[in-house]
This record gives C-alpha cells, sequence and structure tokens, in this order.
C-alpha cells in the first residue's frame, strides 16, 4: 500500500513536470502551428534563470586565505548577508522560488524575441523545417549556456524549510515510512497552479478567446479583422514563460546542466501527441497519465515480471495511442494532420 | 534515347568512382587523408544516401534511422563474435537483419504521416535506445559497448583453421585482407559506390519518380487510385538496409557497438548532412557528409595553440583578439559552429550547398545570357 | 598532385593516366609509409616529438576533461624545459633533463572523446594516423578507457590511461600497451572497509544503486565483497541507466526495504544528481532500526564535491589525490598548477600529469620510443616523489600501487577549494591484491 502511494505521488510529479513542458508545446503548436523543437530549450533556460538569480543574489566579498599564495583561495560572503545579517541569508536561501519573478519577464522577453526573430519567418515553411530549424537553434542555445556556466549540474538547494521530507504517511495515519520531498509537493502544486492560471486565462478573457477561436480556425478570425499575429506573437510568450517557470521550480530537483532540455524534449513531443495535438486538456491528461504509468512500470514487483518496462513503457503506450486513436486521446480534427 | 541515357549513367558512375577511390590523393593537401576520416567519409556517405532515399524522395522526416545504424553494429559485432572475423557474413547479416526490424518501424510508423511519423519513429528511436542501453544488456553490453574477446566460438574460423590465440584479439579481415587503414578504406569505398548506383537507378526508376509523387501531392497520389503505402514502407526498407549496411561497416572498420549510435540525436546528425549537402539531390548528402565530417575532425581538435599559431602573421593585440573571438567556435565550441551553421542553411539555403552552388551558377550564366543579350541588342 | 581536384569535366586523359598511376601508388605509400619503420609513428630523425591528450571536451564531464588538458599542456612545458618544472623537481628516480624526451622538443594534439567510446576511439584514430602521436592519454570514463586501450594494442601505441576507475581496465581488459596510474575499484573497497568499520560498525544493511556500466558493476562488486567481509548484509543492489538524471523512481523503494546504508555507485552528473534526490527523499534524517541511515559515495573528487554543495557534507569516499597533501611532490604540483591558472588541480589533473611524466621518463631510460622497450622501462618501475608516497607500476597488470585517501566532504570549508577532509591516507599495503584474480591477458610486446 505505502509502495503505491509513493509511487503514485511520485508519478503525478513527474507528470506535473511532463504536463507543464507539453502544455506550452501544445500552445504553439495549436495556435501557431509550428513544431518547437527549442521548447526543451526554454526549459533549461528558466532554470538557468534560477541559476543566474542565486548568482547575483550571492555576490560576494572574497575574504582571501593568505596562507595559499600560489593561487587566490578564498571563502565568500555575500554583500547580502554583510548588508541585512540573516534577513540577507533568508534571503538567498530562498532565491529559487524568489527567481520566479525575475524569470517571469525574461521568459517572456526570450519568448517575444524568438518569435519575432525566427519562428515568425517559419510559419509557413513546412514542419520539418519548422523542426529543423528549432533543433538547431536549441543546439545554439545550449552551446551558449555551456559557454557561460560549464558542463556539470550547478546544485540549487531548496529553502531550508522545504529541503526535506514530509511526513505524508503519518498525516493519513499510514506507515512513518511513506515520506515524500517537500520541494517535489510544491512543484505539484505549482504546477497545478500554473495549469490552471493558462486554462482560466484562456477561458475567461477576451484575449484568450480569441486565441482560443484561432486555434480552432486561425483563417475565420484573421477575417474577422482581428490582428491575429500580433496575439501569437503574444501567446509564444506565454509559453516560454511556462516553460521557463516550469525550469525554475524544477532546478532544486535536477541540478541544472546545458543539457536538461534536450533530455524533456522527446519526452514532451510524445505527451503532446499522446495528449492530441492542440488539445491543452489532452497534454495535461497525458502528462500526468504517462507520468504515473512510468513510475508504476519501475515498482519491484513490476520490473520483477517485466525488466526494464519502466525504459520503454512511455513510447510503447504512445506507439499504440497514435495507432489506435490517430489523434490521440483528445485530438480534435484537423490539427496537423498533414 | 535510352540509350543515352545509359550513357550518361555511365559516365555519371565513371567520374563518381574516380572521385571517390582517389580521395585518399586529392583529399591530402585538406589534410584529411588519412584512414579513419576516409572511411567515415565513406561509411556516413552510404548512410545519407540511403537516408535520402526516403526523406529525398518522400519528404518523410525520420528521426530513427539511428536505430539500423545501431542494429547493423550489434549484428556485425555478433557475427565476428560467433562466425567469423571474415566482413562477409557481418555486412550480410547487418544488413538483412537492419532490413526486418526497418520493415517492422516503417510499417508501424507509415500507418501516419507528417509530424505524426516523426514523433513515432523518435519514439522508436528513444525506446530503441533505452532497450540497448539497459534493458537488453545481455545482448549489447549497455553503455559498455559490445566487443570482440580472445574467447568467442567464431565457429567458422574453428572449422577451417587451428586458431591459436596468442593473446591479442584477432582483427577484421576479407580473406586475410586487413580492414583496418587504407585496405578498409577502398573496402568501403567500393560499398559506397555500389550504394550511390543503386540510388542513382531508383532515382531514375518509375519507383523512385512515384516516391517523388508522393512528396509533391500525396492526396492527389491517393485520389489516381495509387495505395502510396507499400512504395513508403518499401524505400523506408530500403533506407533502413542502407542504415544497417552503414552501421556493420561501422563495426567492420573497427569492432565495437555501443548503444550511444542508436540515440535520436545520431539520428539528427544525418538529417543534418542530408539537408547541408541539399535534400533530394543524387550528390548532396555526400558532400553533406563530407563537409560535416571533416570540419568536425578538424575544428574539434583546433585547441588555443593552433589559434595563435593560425593567426600568427597578425600583431600580437590582433592576434590575441582573434583567438578569444574565435575559440568559442572551435575546439569543445564545435557544436555551436554546428548548430549555427545548420540553422543558416535551414534559413536561407533550404535546398543546401547544392541549391548554393545552383544559384551561384544561375547568376553567372543570367550574367553571360544578359551580356549576350545586350551585345546583340547593340 | 592538385591537378586532381581540377574541375572534373575537363579531365583529359593523361589526367586520367596520371590520377590513376598516383591512385595506385597511394596505398602502398601510405600503409607502407607508416608502419615501414621499425614501429608506428616513429618520430625518426625529426627534432620533435608529438603527444595525444584525449579528453572529453563536451558531455557530462567536460569539466574534469577540461582540467586534464590543464595538467598535459603544464606537463608538456614542464618537459620542455619551460616553467619551475612542478614535479620533476621531486621524482625520484629521474632521468629528465628539461630538454624535451630524447632531445627531442615535445609538441601536442588535443582531441575530444564525448565520453562517448566511438567518439574515443575516433579522435584516438585521428591521432595516431594524421597527426603521428607517439603516446596518447586521457580519460574519465572506463568504458572509454577501455575501447581506447585495446585500439593502443592493435595500433602500437602506448596508451597512458587518465581518469578510470574500474577494475576491468588492468583486469579481464589489460592490454600491454596501457597504462594506468589512477587507483581502482578493489582498491577503494579494500581502504574504505576499516573505516566503514570503525564508523558504522558490523551490523548494517546496504542497498545498492549502481551505474550500469563497467565501471559501476567492478564498484558494486568490490565494494560488496569488502562490505559483506564486514558482516554486513545487502538488502539489494539495482542498477540505473547511466544519466537517468530524475532518480526518484529507484530512490523510492528504499525508503521501504529495511537498509540502513545507501552506496551509491555513481560519478560525475549521475552521483551529483542522485545524491541530492536521496538527500531530499530525507534518506540522511531516517533512523532505521535506532540506526542513522547513511550514505557512501565510494569515489568522488571535488570537482563533484562542488556540484554536490552541501549534500556531500559528512560524506565517506575515497579518491586518488587532494590538492592539500603535504607531500613535496604534491605541493610541487599544486604550485605550478595553481600560479599557471590560479587555483588547484584536481585528481583527474594529477593523474594525467604523473602519467606524461612516466612516460617521458621510461623513454629516457629505455633510450628509445620503440614501444617495446618503454613498456619494459614502465613495468615495474619504482619511484617516489609523485604524491601518494612510493609507487610501484606492477608488471603483471600495469596498475599503480600506493596510498589511497579516504575522503569526507568537508562540513565548513574555509575556502572555495578546501571541500575535501582526509580521513586517513591508507598506506599501499593495505589495497594490494593478487594480479591473477581478475584474469585478462596483456598480450603480446610486438604487435
Amino acid at each position: 500500500m505505502d509502495a503505491v502511494l509513493i509511487q503514485l505521488l511520485n508519478g503525478l510529479d513527474k507528470g506535473a513536470a511532463y504536463a507543464l513542458i507539453a502544455l506550452g508545446l501544445t500552445l504553439v503548436f495549436g495556435t501557431l502551428g509550428v513544431v518547437n523543437f527549442a521548447h526543451g530549450a526554454l526549459f533549461m533556460l528558466g532554470a538557468f534563470c534560477a541559476v543566474t538569480f542565486q548568482k547575483i543574489l550571492t555576490i560576494s566579498v572574497k575574504v582571501i586565505d593568505p596562507s595559499i599564495t600560489f593561487f587566490t583561495a578564498y571563502k565568500e560572503q555575500a554583500y547580502l548577508e554583510i548588508w541585512f545579517g540573516d534577513v540577507g541569508l533568508t534571503i538567498i536561501d530562498y532565491a529559487v522560488p524568489l527567481s520566479i519573478l525575475m524569470a517571469i519577464p525574461v521568459m517572456l522577453l526570450i519568448g517575444l524575441a524568438m518569435e519575432r526573430g525566427l519562428i515568425r519567418h517559419f510559419y509557413k515553411r513546412t514542419h520539418a523545417e519548422q523542426i529543423l530549424v528549432t533543433f538547431g537553434l536549441a543546439i545554439v542555445i545550449q552551446e551558449v549556456i555551456r559557454h557561460f556556466f560549464g558542463a556539470n549540474p550547478i546544485p540549487m538547494p531548496a529553502p531550508d524549510i522545504v529541503s526535506s521530507s514530509a511526513a505524508v504517511g503519518t498525516w493519513l495515519g499510514l506507515s512513518d515510512n511513506l515520506v515524500y520531498p517537500w520541494w517535489r509537493l510544491i512543484y505539484l502544486s505549482f504546477s497545478l497552479l500554473v495549469i490552471g492560471s493558462v486554462f482560466a486565462f484562456l477561458q475567461l478573457t477576451t484575449f484568450g478567446m480569441v486565441v482560443r477561436a484561432g486555434m480552432f480556425d486561425r483563417q475565420m478570425v484573421g477575417f474577422l479583422g482581428i490582428n491575429v499575429q500580433r496575439k501569437f506573437t503574444i501567446v509564444f510568450g506565454l509559453a516560454s514563460v511556462v516553460a521557463g517557470l516550469a525550469g525554475v521550480m524544477y532546478a532544486p530537483i535536477l541540478p541544472p546542466d546545458y543539457h536538461m532540455g534536450m533530455d524533456f524534449l522527446v519526452l514532451s513531443f510524445v505527451v503532446v501527441v499522446v495528449g492530441g495535438m492542440g488539445s491543452l486538456p489532452g497534454a495535461v491528461a497525458a502528462g500526468f497519465l504517462l507520468g504515473v504509468l512510468q513510475s508504476f512500470a519501475s515498482m519491484t514487483i513490476v520490473s520483477q515480471y517485466l525488466p526494464g518496462i519502466d525504459q520503454v513503457i512511455i513510447y510503447l503506450v504512445a506507439v499504440i495511442i497514435l495507432l489506435t486513436r490517430p489523434r490521440g486521446l483528445m485530438g480534435r480534427k484537423g490539427v496537423m494532420e498533414d | 534515347m535510352k540509350i543515352e541515357k545509359k550513357r550518361s549513367d555511365l559516365f555519371i558512375m565513371a567520374i563518381f568512382t574516380i572521385v571517390i577511390l582517389s580521395m585518399p590523393v586529392w583529399l591530402s593537401p585538406l589534410g584529411a587523408n588519412y584512414p579513419d576520416l576516409l572511411q567515415k567519409f565513406a561509411i556516413f556517405g552510404i548512410f545519407a544516401i540511403g537516408y535520402n532515399i526516403l526523406f529525398g524522395l518522400t519528404g518523410y522526416l525520420s528521426f530513427g534511422h539511428a536505430i539500423f545504424i545501431g542494429v547493423g553494429s550489434y549484428t556485425a559485432v555478433w557475427s565476428f563474435k560467433l562466425l567469423s572475423m571474415n566482413v562477409l557474413p557481418a555486412i550480410v547479416f547487418g544488413t538483412l537483419f537492419a532490413g526486418i526490424i526497418a520493415a517492422l518501424v516503417g510499417y508501424v510508423s507509415l500507418r501516419r504521416s507528417g509530424i505524426y511519423f516523426s514523433i513515432l519513429t523518435l519514439a522508436f528511436a528513444q525506446m530503441f535506445y533505452n532497450l540497448a542501453y539497459s534493458v537488453l544488456t545481455p545482448l549489447t553490453n549497455g553503455e559498455t559497448g559490445l566487443t570482440i574477446a580472445a574467447g568467442d566460438p567464431r565457429v567458422l574460423d574453428r572449422l577451417f583453421s587451428d586458431v591459436a590465440t596468442g593473446g591479442g584479439l584477432p582483427s577484421t579481415e576479407l580473406f586475410g585482407i586487413s580492414m583496418s587503414g587504407y585496405s578498409g578504406f577502398y573496402f568501403t569505398a567500393v560499398l559506397l559506390i555500389l550504394a550511390f548506383f543503386i540510388s542513382l537507378k531508383i532515382f531514375n526508376s518509375p519507383f523512385g519518380l512515384k516516391l517523388k509523387a508522393i512528396k509533391s501531392n500525396q492526396h492527389r497520389m491517393k485520389y489516381t487510385g495509387y495505395n502510396t503505402r507499400p512504395y513508403l514502407v518499401t524505400a523506408f526498407i530500403i533506407s533502413g538496409m542502407f542504415a544497417g549496411l552503414a552501421g556493420s561497416l561501422m563495426a567492420v572498420t573497427d569492432p565495437l557497438a555501443g548503444a550511444e549510435r542508436m540515440q535520436w540525436t545520431a539520428s539528427g546528425e544525418v538529417v543534418l548532412m542530408t539537408i547541408l549537402g541539399g535534400v533530394g539531390t543524387l550528390y548532396g548528402p555526400l558532400l553533406g557528409v563530407a563537409i560535416i565530417k571533416y570540419l568536425e575532425n578538424i575544428f574539434s581538435a583546433v585547441n588555443e595553440a593552433t589559434l595563435h599559431g593560425f593567426f600568427s602573421f597578425l600583431p600580437q593585440w590582433l592576434n590575441d583578439t582573434m583567438v578569444v573571438v574565435v575559440s568559442p567556435f572551435v575546439g569543445e565550441g564545435w557544436h555551436l559552429t554546428l548548430g549555427l551553421m545548420f540553422m543558416i542553411v535551414v534559413i536561407f539555403l533550404p535546398g543546401g550547398v547544392t541549391e548554393g552552388f545552383q544559384k551561384i551558377k544561375n547568376r553567372f550564366t543570367k550574367n553571360k545570357e544578359q551580356e549576350k543579350l545586350k551585345q546583340g541588342g547593340e | 598532385m592538385s591537378e586532381n581536384t581540377k574541375d572534373q569535366n575537363t579531365i583529359s586523359r593523361r589526367d586520367m593516366l596520371k590520377t590513376s598511376a598516383a591512385l595506385a601508388a597511394a596505398p602502398m605509400f601510405f600503409t607502407k609509409g607508416a608502419y615501414a619503420k621499425d614501429f608506428t609513428n616513429n618520430p625518426g630523425n625529426s627534432s620533435t616529438v608529438t603527444l595525444g591528450f584525449n579528453v572529453p571536451q563536451t558531455g557530462a564531464y567536460a569539466d574534469e576533461g577540461a582540467d586534464e588538458l590543464r595538467a598535459f599542456k603544464l606537463a608538456v612545458k614542464h618537459l620542455n624545459g619551460e616553467g619551475d618544472g612542478g614535479m620533476m623537481n621531486t621524482m625520484k628516480p629521474m632521468n629528465l633533463t628539461g630538454n624535451g624526451i630524447l632531445g627531442k622538443k615535445v609538441t601536442y594534439v588535443t582531441g575530444d572523446t564525448q565520453t562517448k567510446s566511438d567518439a574515443a576511439r575516433a579522435s584516438a584514430k585521428r591521432m595516431i594516423e594524421k597527426d603521428n602521436v607517439i603516446m596518447f592519454s586521457g580519460g574519465s570514463s572506463s568504458g572509454v578507457a577501455i575501447a581506447v586501450q585495446s585500439l593502443a594494442q592493435e595500433a602500437g601505441v602506448i596508451f597512458m590511461a587518465g581518469l578510470t576507475h574500474s577494475n576491468d581496465t588492468t583486469g579481464k581488459d589489460k592490454r600491454r600497451y596501457g597504462f594506468r596510474h589512477f587507483f581502482n575499484a578493489k582498491m577503494t573497497g579494500s581502504a574504505l572497509g576499516p573505516v566503514l568499520k570503525e564508523e558504522m560498525g558490523t551490523n548494517r544493511n546496504a542497498y545498492h544503486l549502481t551505474s550500469d556500466y563497467t565501471w559501476g558493476w567492478t564498484q558494486e562488486e568490490s565494494i560488496r565483497e569488502t562490505t559483506e567481509g564486514l558482516g554486513w548484509n545487502t538488502t539489494a543492489a539495482v542498477k540505473t541507466p547511466v544519466g537517468a538524471g530524475d532518480f526518484s523512481q529507484f530512490i523510492t523503494p528504499i525508503l521501504n526495504s529495511g537498509a540502513d546504508t545507501l552506496i551509491l555507485n555513481h560519478y560525475g552528473k549521475d552521483m551529483i544528481n542522485s545524491l541530492t534526490q536521496s538527500v531530499q527523499f530525507g534518506l540522511r534524517d531516517k533512523l532505521v532500526n535506532g540506526k542513522q541511515f547513511e550514505i557512501i559515495v565510494p569515489l568522488y573528487s571535488r570537482l563533484m564535491a562542488q556540484g554536490a554543495g552541501k549534500n556531500l557534507q559528512g560524506i565517506l569516499g575515497t579518491t586518488n589525490w587532494d590538492w592539500q597533501l603535504k607531500d613535496e611532490g604534491s605541493k610541487a604540483f599544486v604550485k605550478s598548477f595553481g600560479t599557471e591558472y590560479g587555483f588547484p588541480p584536481s585528481m583527474a589533473a594529477h593523474t594525467c600529469y604523473v602519467q606524461t611524466l612516466l612516460y617521458a621518463n621510461a623513454c629516457e631510460n629505455a633510450g628509445t620510443f620503440y614501444p617495446p622497450e618503454v613498456i619494459r622501462q614502465l613495468e615495474g618501475f619504482k619511484f617516489d616523489g609523485m604524491g601518494n608516497g612510493a609507487t610501484e607500476y606492477r608488471a603483471e597488470d600495469h596498475q599503480c600501487f600506493k596510498d589511497v585517501l579516504v575522503v569526507r566532504g568537508k562540513q565548513n570549508p574555509s575556502t572555495q577549494f578546501d571541500l575535501l577532509d582526509i580521513v586517513k591516507e591508507v598506506p599501499r599495503a593495505q589495497v594490494e591484491y593478487d594480479a591473477s584474480i581478475f584474469g585478462g591477458n596483456l598480450g603480446p610486446y610486438k604487435v
């Protein structure tokens, strides 16, 4: 029972990450009709927003160790600590959640720049060319990051207070062994919040209405005299912010390195097609579904009979769904059919 | 007419054969005439030619072709381990087995088209990679890679001769000719020429024409009563077998097979080569292979010292600035150059280098024609 | 030869004849050109000799590779008599003069292994076939080291392995042309055993997470052998794919397994990720049957400690060398490296530097570059003054034997480089083992 519950939690958590990335991808698919292979890079850039923000917060005085003469060995003391004492230390401790404040405008700008500078010129080109150019862009972005931040993962601790595990088992009156990291619980709730906000935004605002209409029939909306182009630029920015936020919050779970985007890219594409291309609820549902499936597949009971199934289950399910339900779980007719 | 066509084919083949076989000679001024790189040219050439039959002719973008490279390699190494160090069974089994897997993957993936097809192949690629990497470790030796060992059975070899293992490992051979170094290159080069010949035949055949028609308008094909799938599946299998041959040749020139060959980014590499050279043209993919493999070998080996040497004709301060400017793009930064190059080609020259040549050529011929016209007018 | 690059459309009969003549001559010329002399890449009368440094410049071990490259460059400088000489002032016995190797100035070429066997072998082949290197070196992954080591044997070029820790490198996959200065998993186990007994007792249940490749397998085997010898029980040993990223699905089963010790047979990025996530799952705060849950990382380095941050504090492991060692050789090397680059060398850098000097010295001793002679000089070579005390290159398996460091992640670092506490310098005698236990065959001297 414990094992099942903890795998369920873990699956939901994985699923939350998949769903968040897939959500942005689908937004771009559905509205702009662009297959963006650089979406994983946006996720990675988000994580590096957190890294940069932490670096800024911890700009330090270097207290040099005089006993070593042939290179400068020092202990760092952050300015924030010197100026504000414990308050400063607390700010540094909360670097990751605080960096959301920086990530939103930065990712929005990056998204807008990408759309204006590159993606826009590819609306009319074939999907193959869109894939290729964004694949190239992804490589460039990741190499630039490597140039500035190095190849090693950079540790990004969660705030001290939530750096350990929550006694989920005790709350539910189950075994003490059932614990789950606080930060992963926060990630799960945060994702639900972001997903909820995106849906609310699309359902409740006029802007969202136009975008949804555009997803349904772009030409028609254009005929109505609405400047779809401009709306689409903003949608791309929004997708970029969602991917970035997913990255920021993921940093304490997986120390960011330049390659993390590519690792998530294939998975998130699979999630999108399983959900049904162009369907936002589909992307979210498929994300959680595949996350939970993967998690259960890695349980010892399962791997006893089907060793290694956790490595392939997602792709297996994707192939089966694509063959039996050509439009994925919730795909609509006419989206990306060719 | 027909005879003329045949003649021109023959002429192309003759030129091609000469160009390929003389590579060790004319590549020497470029510093690219060492066996390993030459072998890579030929092997990736076969891979790209095969890939072009699918992607170039039909427009179906597959991210799964690294699977067949991997299957070819693993099969070849197993052939070395179980049967014989002779390369013939290795490449025959490698190609055939890759063909069987390609038939499976192709049959399933080609039920869908467009982006769905691409993502299906991507899913297959990732699945096979994960299988080879961890699940099928007994068959693939996982991350460590499959290698030959002194104690392998090698049934055929033992049948015909008393192999005394003197501690060293046996090396791959073709009836006594060693497959490393230049002889290895000539062997791969002959197969490349053969592969090119097949591709030439396919391009000019009714089958090739149908594939092209699928690319330009699949719906119309369907309306006219053609069932396009058998053609697509055939093209997929052929290109898969080319990849399998390339994969087994990798094992022939270097008896080692690793799962990283199967990663989807490895498929991305062949896409890159094909695009860079020119999709759907006969020579384009080969050109792309040559450019990328050459630059990769040269660029990734450049370090700051070499750069300083290279710019040594400049005054010191300019030398230093040039080194600072250029160094992010060479050595470990080679991928950055690759990514940029790739973007530029897709944005400005979707037809690849071949299209670039065509454009330049057109400009010149146009100018000449215009001049002629002018003169005529006067 | 440039005629052949002429426009193909205008090839005349004469050109054709010329080309085919050149063609017929080419293979003879090129293959025999390289091998006609008594051995591969004989520098002959050339005034320089080229070494190849094949390190990961991209991928997960890129930072380590960069540090190895720095060390190689420093070694070349010292061999050519530039700089302060570093360990050439402390190495004993030594025949190096600062006048290159055998009077030839040392130059080098670099390559990128990408931490992939394929790419590493391609890069090594380029060095051997194109740049005519007489020796090549580098490392960071045992899979790669084993792959290029067998290439070295085939080509007849000596490979001085850099960082590789699998037992197989000098065990079942050992080669006559491959040498390893770095220690291995077996030695890690022997060094760690007594410390584990002292700190954690003899009654524990260990759970292994193991990187699924040669290094992980042999390390798991060696550590199990050690801990089971102490009386520990092994609850489970789970293999994880290299580069898994999120290890949570492997960590969750540990919570209910009854294990009280987690042994992470991971290195580099995998180790940083699995350790970070284990700590988040509260493993280090856990009490099992009244015992504090412990995590052990048998092999780690200072560069990894930087990546793992405070999660590594207090965790036991072993390392080949550390810049804080106080012997003369280590001090000279740290000074030299620190002055050149502004920070201390890593253990990967140390081993690569030492390997280069050892090779050069063996050539001087042999009086020739002829590999069989150089190999005979290295086999059984005893030396001192290069860190880790008196050292011997064992002839039977080409493994170096020297003191091993048991370290612990430092609780309160005084500087940004001060990340490891040396718990114990385990003397060489304690980590020695019989060369025959792993099998394998070195192969012939002459290829």
